[in-house]
C-alpha cells in the first residue's frame, strides 16, 4: 500500500443521507472473484442509465469531478452489508477519502484497510463542504486535519494504529503475524474448544 | 469483588489475546469463522499471494448461499448455474476449502444453508464464543448469547492467517423490552419498531444487548430475527443473554458439547448474562405491548410505520423525497390496501422454520391473490425438510406459491431470484434499500404473517384482518 500523508483535491458532493453499500456497489456486481476493476461498478445504478448510458445529471459523470479524489456525502455512509466491494470501487474508480458526520463501521474499517481515509467532521464543517461542492481541500494525517479554503481547520477522529498504518503503508496482518507467541499461549492456556 | 459487567465485556475479556492500548487496538480470538462463496475468494489469494497456511482449518466453517440457485435441478443436478459467475464462485470455494483443508458443506450437501440459519441449527454457535463472518448479518449469532459481527475480506484474511482481529472495543447499548406482544405482532415488528426509534446509525459504534421480559418470553428463532437486524440499525452486534430456551435449543445438536462436555458447557454458560448493576453506556426502553404490525415505506429499514399508518411529511428533506419517489409513495399517503406485485419469505431474517409456519398458517385454505408472486425460500436444507415433514410445503404450493431450495434467494437477488422494476415486493427479509431485490425494484419490508397475509388479499394488509 502507498503510504498516505496529506491528500488535497477538490470535493465531489453527494448530499444523499445513509448511502448504503449496495448503491455504492450492487450485489450482482459481487459474483467477482478478484478485487480489481470494480470502480466501474461505482455507484452503477445512479450513474447508469437502463441503456447503460451514463446519467448527466449525476455528479460522479460531470467533467468538474474528473480527477477528483475526495467525496463528500450525507450523514451515515457506508451503512448496510459488510461488502469490501464498496472500499475496492471508490479506490479503484480514484477516490482517497470520503468525508460525512458519520460513517458505518465495518465499511469504516474496510476503508481504513484499503488506503480510502474516512474523515469524520462535525455538522457545521460538513454544511460547509455541501454548500460548496468542487472546494479545494486539504486532508493531513499528521495532524489529522482537513483545511478548508477559507483556511479553517478541522480535526477528526482516526484510529492511531490505522494511522500509522497509512502513513507507513504497511498493513495490519504485518502485526498480527508478529503476536504468533501470544496467539500460541492464548491458544494452549485460555481459548474454549 | 469485581465490578459487575455486561454479557459483552465478559466475551470480550476473554478473548482479548492483547488488550487494547492507546496505540494498538485489541488482539481479539475468534473462536468460530464462516466463510461463503461471495466474500472469501479475495481473502484466499492473501494467503497465497504471502505464502501463509490457513492458522486453524478446525475453527473455520464453509457454506455457500449469497449466489446459488434456489431451483432444485440447478442445485442437484440436470440443469447447470443460469448465473455463470456464480457457479465461478462456487468452484471456486470448493477449490479453497479443498486446497486448505476447510469443512464445506457443498452445493448438494443436506446439511446446507444459509450461513446464519445453519450455524445455530447445527450447534456450531454456542454462547460465550467469538463468531466472525464475512457478512453483516453475523450478528444474527448473537441470539444465543454469543460476540458475533461482520467482518470485511481482508479481515477475513486475517483470521485465516492468524485466528485473530485487531478491534477498538465498541460501547454498549441495552435496549430494554417490557411488556407483551400482542396478537399479530411478532419478533420482527418488535426489531423493525426498535430500528425506527433509534433509525439507522443509531447503534453505531455499539454492541446492542437486547434485555427485559419480553425478550426473555421469545422463543430462539424469534430472537435471531431481532439480532439479525441489529446491523440495520447501525450495531455490528445484537446480543441476547443465554437461558434455559437456549441450552433447549442447543442440546442434542450435532456440534454442541455432548455428555459431560454438555454439563461443563451448561455451568459456563450460565456465568455469562450480564451482572446485576452492570453499566451500560446507552439505555433505551420499548413497550412491546404497544406495537402493532409494521412495514417500511421508504428505502432504508428505519423508514418505517404500523402497517395502517401514514407516512410521514419532512418538508424539505430532499432525501426523504427522493427516497418516497422511488417508491412511488407521497408525504402523508396511507399504503394499507396498496397492491403488491411480489412476495417473499425467506433470509437468514425470517428464513428459520417458525417463520415458514406462521406464513402457512395464514395461507392454509386460501389462495395467493391472482397477479401476485410468492417465492418461499427455506433459510436451510435442513428447514426445508422440516418444514415439508409437516406438509408446509403442500400448502404453499396448493395456495399457489413458488417452493425452492435453500439460499439468500431474493434478500439480494445474486442468483438471479430478483423482483421486475417498478414491482411492489412486501419481503421478510432485512433491507429495503434501492435496487437490493433488483434494479429499481420496490421493498416493503415486513413480518412472516404481515407478508403472508398481503400474498393472499394481494394488496398491503394487517395480517390480524384474516387472524
Amino acid at each position: 500500500m502507498e503510504p498516505i500523508r496529506t491528500l488535497r483535491s477538490r470535493t465531489v458532493v453527494l448530499a444523499v443521507n445513509d448511502i448504503d453499500t449496495d448503491q455504492i456497489i450492487p450485489a450482482r456486481f459481487l459474483t467477482t472473484t478478484t478485487r480489481e476493476g470494480l470502480g466501474r461498478h461505482l455507484f452503477a445504478d445512479w450513474r447508469f442509465g437502463p441503456d447503460g448510458a451514463p446519467r448527466a445529471d449525476f455528479v460522479l459523470n460531470q467533467p468538474q469531478s474528473s480527477g477528483s479524489s475526495i467525496l463528500v456525502a450525507g450523514n451515515n455512509f457506508g451503512c448496510g452489508s459488510s461488502r469490501e466491494h464498496a472500499p475496492w470501487a471508490l479506490t479503484d474508480f480514484g477516490l482517497r477519502a470520503v468525508v460525512s458526520t458519520q460513517i458505518a463501521d465495518i465499511f469504516r474499517n474496510n476503508a481504513l484497510k484499503n488506503g480510502l481515509l474516512p474523515v469524520i467532521v462535525e455538522p457545521s464543517t460538513h454544511r460547509w463542504l455541501l454548500e460548496h461542492p468542487g472546494a479545494e481541500v486539504t486532508i493531513d494525517l499528521d495532524t489529522t486535519s482537513l483545511t478548508l479554503p477559507t483556511g479553517e481547520t478541522a480535526r477528526f477522529p482516526l484510529e492511531p494504529f490505522a494511522r500509522y498504518c497509512l502513513m507507513n503503508g504497511v498493513d495490519e496482518l504485518g502485526f498480527l503475524l508478529g503476536r504468533e507467541a501470544e496467539i500460541a499461549a492464548y491458544e494452549t492456556l485460555r481459548a474454549p474448544a | 469483588m469485581s465490578a459487575p459487567l455486561t454479557l459483552f465485556e465478559k466475551i470480550w475479556r476473554s478473548h482479548e489475546v492483547l488488550p487494547e492500548s492507546a496505540d494498538t487496538p485489541a488482539v481479539l480470538y475468534v473462536d468460530l469463522h464462516l466463510i461463503h462463496e461471495v466474500t472469501s475468494p479475495q481473502a484466499f489469494t492473501v494467503l497465497r499471494e504471502r505464502g501463509l497456511p490457513l492458522r486453524r482449518p478446525d475453527r473455520t466453517f464453509a457454506t455457500m448461499d449469497h449466489s446459488t440457485p434456489t431451483r432444485t435441478e440447478q442445485v442437484f443436478g440436470g440443469a447447470p448455474i443460469s448465473v455463470e459467475a456464480a457457479a465461478h464462485q462456487v468452484r471456486e470455494l470448493e477449490r479453497n476449502c479443498a486446497a486448505f483443508g476447510v469443512e464445506l458443506l457443498g452445493l448438494g450437501d443436506a446439511r446446507r444453508g444459509i450461513v446464519h440459519i445453519i450455524g445455530p441449527e447445527l450447534g456450531l454457535t454456542q454462547p460465550g464464543k467469538t463468531i466472525v463472518c464475512g457478512d453483516s448479518h453475523t450478528s444474527t449469532h448473537g441470539a444465543l448469547g454469543a460476540l458475533a459481527f461482520g467482518i470485511g475480506t481482508t479481515e477475513v484474511g486475517h483470521v485465516f492467517a492468524t485466528q485473530c482481529l485487531l478491534q477498538r472495543k465498541p460501547r454498549t447499548l441495552a435496549v430494554n423490552v417490557h411488556g407483551k406482544l400482542p396478537a399479530g405482532v411478532g419478533a420482527k415488528d418488535l426489531v423493525l419498531a426498535i430500528i425506527g426509534r433509534i433509525g439507522v446509525s443509531g447503534g453505531t459504534g455499539h454492541v446492542i444487548e437486547y434485555r427485559g421480559e419480553t425478550i426473555r418470553a421469545l422463543e430462539m428463532d424469534e430472537r435471531m430475527t431481532v439480532c439479525n437486524m441489529s446491523i440495520e440499525a447501525g450495531a455490528r452486534a445484537g446480543m441476547i443473554a443465554p437461558d434455559e430456551t437456549t441450552f433447549r435449543y442447543l442440546a442434542g445438536r450435532p456440534r454442541a458439547p455432548q455428555g459431560g462436555a454438555w454439563e461443563a458447557a451448561l455451568e459456563a454458560w450460565r456465568q455469562l448474562p450480564s451482572d446485576p448493576g452492570a453499566r451500560f453506556d446507552r439505555e433505551i426502553d420499548i413497550d412491546a405491548a404497544t406495537l402493532e404490525p409494521m412495514v417500511t415505506y421508504g428505502t432504508n429499514p428505519g423508514m418505517v410505520m404500523a402497517v395502517g399508518g401514514t407516512i410521514p411529511e419532512r418538508t424539505g428533506d430532499a432525501v426523504f423525497a427522493k427516497s418516497l419517489a422511488y417508491m412511488g409513495f407521497a408525504p402523508g399517503e396511507r399504503i394499507q390496501e396498496h397492491p403488491v406485485n411480489v412476495v417473499f419469505i425467506g433470509s437468514c431474517t425470517n428464513g428459520r422454520l417458525s417463520d415458514l409456519r406462521t406464513a402457512a398458517s395464514v395461507l392454509r385454505g386460501r389462495k395467493v391473490a391472482s397477479g401476485v408472486h410468492m417465492l418461499v425460500v427455506p433459510g436451510s436444507q435442513q428447514v426445508k425438510r422440516e418444514a415439508e415433514a409437516e406438509g408446509l410445503d403442500r400448502i404453499f404450493i396448493e395456495a399457489g406459491a413458488e417452493w425452492r431450495e435453500s439460499g439468500c434467494s431474493m434478500c439480494l437477488g445474486m442468483n438471479g431470484d430478483l423482483v421486475p422494476k417498478g414491482h411492489y415486493a412486501v419481503s421478510t427479509s432485512n433491507r429495503n434499500f434501492e435496487g437490493r431485490q433488483g434494479i429499481g425494484a420496490r421493498t416493503l419490508l415486513a413480518s412472516p404473517l404481515t407478508a403472508a397475509a398481503c400474498a393472499v388479499r394481494g394488496r398491503i394488509t394487517d395480517p390480524r384482518e384474516l387472524l
